[in-house]
């Protein structure tokens, strides 16, 4: 064999490797103990399949590969050192960068092969390109409302749907046309506006409280948008790559629109926050109950089970590390603590477990929906802290509220609810919420890391006396 | 169709169905460091967009290091 071979050969096994390692990494990331193990995986993998592809034979010049990997390594640093809180707007930037990437990729190869593009490279070219342009000026949409620059609540008008849907089905019709005439390279740039467009359009009706499920709908794209960049490059290892995100980002798509009884047409098509304003109106005046940190304290106490119910409001407050003392102070009592975690609670998959990760509380802590429901009836206070209409109960009960047969956290069930709250204005769906009025339920009124403050103080305040 | 493409379809078939299959165990737990992961994975092949790469590994890293059990688990 002549040395170019041999060199090909290694190639093509580096990749093989990094293929197998990265399904190892996902694999590894099942359970907590072994996840970091799954992460260096990954590292390796990616390790070996950059070395793998800067060895290429065909490379000409290394210049700007080193431009690219130093100026992709001084932004990515940044985007790894920020806030957990900030991770959502974190996670949704990142795809945007991919898809920009992806974008550019296939444009390039579309203009280094045109006119003569075989038609199945030309389908593969054009579905790169349409969901890498969605997706990128999507999730850059998803970026600013999470990081609040745009406006949250979702913004509707009449026509809105069909406005949208003609965008994309456009843009699908000049891919199809492309596809036959390869060689109307003027068409190209509109298959990339028009889908830019859209992505621009599509997250204009959503709010905040859908937010998972549309960041995981958008990793999902962005892993297809690399796959089909896989076919177009001939390069297997990018397929499986786009294949494990795609599939990743479906799952947890699903996952999150059945935690919220919703279908994905509802959800991007649904803007959910319009229709309930008539929902609140009606909701007559009753009464509720509230209490004063040193009642809650006290409650607190004397309780035997707590179980704790955190929200996007705790990230908002930035109350997890009050939160935490609140913890370590009740678990000094001998009081068995457990935080339950609704599915979609937060702005993305699993946002509450990595704030509360943060806040050093034990993993074991921390409770999936299904694992804690059970338990409420035996459970003597359940502390609601920033959530809202994952913890209403008309979602089981009353078939015209708006979320009707979305699975909630039952601590209606418990013997005592407390719900730190600001004010009694409706959440973000703007839905009247019943747990409020309840006989057991006392409402705690103030800023969640204020209030949550407050109660330890009380609590070390009753720890000293008692000595 | 070029017989490389129906390599590459098969390659993308079952990458699904493994993807699927291992994704699926993932506890609810350790959703958010998923997606930075998976994130981090695709953006393979462009150098452009070794951002993600460096910044996903990063967080992701960070994240995982941040679930602890509790000492009485650990003991155990």
């Amino acid at each position: 064999m002549n040395p170019p071979m041999i060199t090909e050969h290694a190639i093509q096994a580096a990749y093989l490797a990094a293929t197998v390692l990265f399904i190892l990494s996902l694999k590894w990331l099942s359970a907590p103990a072994t996840a970091r193990r799954g992460v260096r995986c990954g590292e390796i993998g990616m390790l070996l399949a950059i070395v793998a592809t800067l060895l290429y034979h065909g490379i000409v010049d290394y210049r700007w590969i080193a431009i690219g990997l130093v100026l992709g390594s001084i932004i990515g640093v940044p985007l790894g050192l920020v806030q957990m809180t900030a991770v959502p707007q974190r996670t949704a930037l990142s795809h945007a960068f991919g898809a920009f990437s992806v974008v550019l990729v296939g444009t390039a190869e579309y203009y280094l092969r045109a006119p003569n593009v075989p038609g199945f490279t030309m389908a593969v070219l054009a579905i790169e390109v349409i969901l890498g342009s969605l997706t990128f000026t999507g999730s850059l949409m998803a970026a600013g409302k999470l990081q609040e620059v745009l406006p949250q609540r979702p913004i509707t008008y009449k026509g809105q749907n069909l406005v949208n849907l003609s965008l994309l089905a456009i843009a699908v019709i000049i891919a199809v046309v492309l596809v036959l005439h390869p060689h109307r390279m003027a068409l190209f740039p509109l298959m990339i506006i028009l889908p830019l467009a859209f992505g621009v359009m599509m997250i204009v009706p959503i709010g905040g409280a859908d937010m998972p499920t549309v960041i995981s709908l958008l990793n999902s794209y962005a892993g297809l948008s690399a796959a089909a960049m896989g076919f177009a490059l001939d390069s297997k290892l990018l397929i499986v790559a786009g294949a494990l995100d795609g599939s990743s980002g479906f799952i947890l798509s699903v996952i999150m629109s059945k935690a919220m009884n919703r279908s994905f047409t509802n959800v991007l098509f649904g803007a959910f926050g319009q229709v309930q304003a008539s929902a609140a109106a009606t909701g007559q005046a009753r009464n509720v109950r509230s209490a004063s940190p040193e009642e809650a304290a006290g409650i607190l106490a004397a309780a035997n089970s707590v179980a704790i119910i955190p929200g996007y409001g705790m990230a908002v407050a930035q109350a997890q590390h009050k939160v935490r003392e609140l913890f370590d102070a009740l678990v000094r009592r001998g009081v068995d603590v457990k935080f339950g975690i609704h599915p979609v609670a937060g702005r993305m998959p699993g946002h509450m477990n990595v704030l509360l990760a943060e806040a050093d509380i034990p993993y074991d802590r921390l409770l999936d929906m299904e694992e804690i429901n059970p338990d409420f009836p035996q459970t003597d206070v359940a502390l609601v802290i920033g959530a809202n209409d994952v913890t209403n109960p008309a979602a089981r009960t009353d078939t015209a509220s708006p979320i009707y047969g979305m699975p909630i956290m039952d601590v209606d069930k418990a013997r005592t609810v407390m719900v730190i709250k600001r004010s009694m204005s409706p959440g973000f769906a703007g839905i009247d919420n019943p747990l409020y009025s309840l006989d057991r339920t006392l409402m705690l009124f103030g800023d969640a890391k204020g209030f949550v403050g407050e109660i330890v103080k009380e609590l070390a305040g009753h720890a000293a006396a008692a000595h | 169709m070029p017989s490389d493409l129906i390599t590459s379809l098969y390659v993308f078939v079952l990458a699904g169905f493994v993807g699927f299959e291992v994704i699926r165990r993932v506890s609810p737990l350790l959703h958010t460091p998923l997606m930075s992961l998976t994130n981090a994975l695709d953006a393979i092949a462009v150098v452009a967009s070794m951002s993600n790469v460096v910044g996903g590994f990063l967080i992701t890293d960070r994240m995982l290091g941040m679930f602890k059990a509790s000492k009485a688990k650990k003991r155990q």
